[in-house]
């Protein structure tokens, strides 16, 4: 299972490294919405400084969803996905392949996105150990649950709009618990981080065991 | 018949709690307002059961032991009434916020997570829309389903750990010191039923209403096809010129 799982992430960064999507499109994309809640919230009041983990983090959902788009309009062109089913590869070891492929874009795109908001907002990052651990938690439950939505709407005529639907009310605790565990690493207070890095770690447990349980069936009939 | 029973006993409990409802005397602090404890909780309580009822039905399609086309549309009647049930308790929890906790929407853990399962409750309905083939659909939306229903625990936890503002539970104040009267109770628990009642029936005639889609996809097209052909035999014996060119030829 894992030696598949390594084929088809590797086999993914393989694609991103060629054909750069993610860093010539939702990377960009990505720096822009930062540019846009500083139009919404003016700078000069210090709003940008105050919201500056929430924000980080709905850009990086936005961001999410780009990239989990891509990762599955890989798999729809020239019938990769038949390929993929006739490959005989672990149903679960391609979740997690994909997955993983999906949560190292991600965290690319965070280090990124954290120099943007130090550079663009005036953020101090304080409280390293609970920033770090907070984007590998919240980024492992973002590609798990976005694995399984994106393979539920893949092949759909609607999927572009459906994904969001269907990730978005998902993915909220973890916007919402990242959110807070940032918060209180920013404030200088990691301690208080540290239950809803617990909730971010729950959260990725259970959609990783979930998608490695579902998949099968999903690729089957699907 | 016997949902015909079903649907009369809805209909006339679902008129007990509004004229029961209607003569519960105002409260002090609440005036008039109090009366929506006839319909506001139980439409609550019965959007829970709904959206149990969908995960339920999902997880049952799910597990190859007890997979049946019959969990996969009891899951999907279930999440289509849990829509009407879920929006009509943000919005009777609205008109009743307004008065009492002076707005229509406060940031509370119980309205955030209702919101957002009302929001699960739309993608599992907006994917079930979606034109596929039957098998395909019972199984992407049995996912769907147990997805939105393993968030619920950990949506509590963030959502409390944010905020809390809410009341108790309203039957969580049944003790007998309780301050809540009698008769308003009562007039609660008969919203109960009649929502329990209204539900069921709506499940039950949803699921005979998938069912029948079910039996008859495609079937318009072959009925179609069957008359066309029909009309070109028929054009052919009594030899009018487009019919009878198309056999001839």
């Amino acid at each position: 299972m894992l030696r598949d799982a390594l084929l088809v992430g590797a086999k993914d960064l393989r694609v991103e490294v060629r054909s750069r999507v993610a860093l010539n499109q939702v990377a960009p994309f990505a720096v822009l919405v930062l540019v846009l809640f500083a139009f919404a919230l003016d700078p000069d009041r210090g709003l940008l400084a105050s919201a500056a983990p929430g924000l980080y983090w709905i850009a990086v959902t936005f961001s999410a969803l780009l990239a989990i788009q891509r990762s599955f309009a890989v798999e729809a062109a020239d019938g990769a996905r038949d390929g993929l089913r006739l490959s005989g590869l672990d149903p679960a070891g391609i979740f997690l392949g994909k997955a993983a492929a999906i949560a190292g874009q991600l965290l690319v795109l965070e280090v990124l996105l954290g120099v943007g908001v130090v550079v663009l907002y005036g953020t101090e990052l304080r409280g390293g150990t609970v920033l770090a651990l907070t984007c590998l938690a919240a980024t492992a439950g973002l590609a798990a649950a976005g694995t399984l939505a994106g393979v539920l709407a893949a092949g759909l005529r609607v999927r572009e709009t459906l994904l969001p639907l269907l990730l978005v009310p998902v993915a909220a605790p973890v916007v919402l618990a990242a959110t807070k565990a940032w918060e209180a690493a920013l404030d200088g207070q990691s301690d208080q981080g540290w239950p809803w890095l617990r909730l971010l770690g729950a959260f990725a447990a259970v959609y990783v065991a979930f998608g490695v349980v579902a998949f099968g069936p999903l690729l089957e009939e699907a | 018949m016997k949902t015909r029973i079903l649907g009369l006993l809805a209909a006339v409990s679902l008129v007990a709690t509004l004229v029961v409802g209607w003569r519960l005397p105002p409260t002090e602090e609440q005036a008039g307002y109090a009366r929506l404890i006839a319909v506001h909780p139980a439409l609550a309580w019965t959007a829970y059961i709904a959206f149990g009822v969908m995960a339920l039905g999902s997880l049952l399609y799910l597990l190859p032991a007890t997979r049946s086309r019959k969990w996969d549309r009891l899951a999907g009647a279930s999440g289509e009434v849990g829509v009407v049930f879920t929006a009509l308790m943000l919005v009777t929890g609205s008109i009743w916020g307004r008065p009492t906790w002076g707005t229509w929407w406060v940031w509370d853990a119980r309205l955030t997570l209702s919101a957002l399962m009302l929001a699960l409750l739309f993608g599992y309905v907006a994917l079930r829309k979606v034109d596929m083939d039957v098998d395909r659909r019972a199984i992407i939306s049995a996912v769907t389903g147990v997805a939105a229903v393993l968030v619920v625990p950990i949506n509590h936890f963030a959502v409390t750990w944010w905020r809390t503002l809410h009341q108790g539970r309203s039957a969580a104040t049944l003790a007998p010191s309780s301050n809540l009267d009698g008769s308003y109770l009562r007039a609660m628990f008969l919203g109960m039923v009649a929502m329990m009642l209204v539900y069921a029936w709506l499940l039950i005639h949803r699921i005979r209403l998938e069912r029948l889609e079910e039996e008859n996809r495609g079937a318009d097209l072959a009925v179609a096809l069957a008359e066309r052909r029909a009309e070109a035999h028929d054009g052919a014996v009594s030899g009018a010129p487009d019919g009878g060119a198309v056999v001839g030829s």
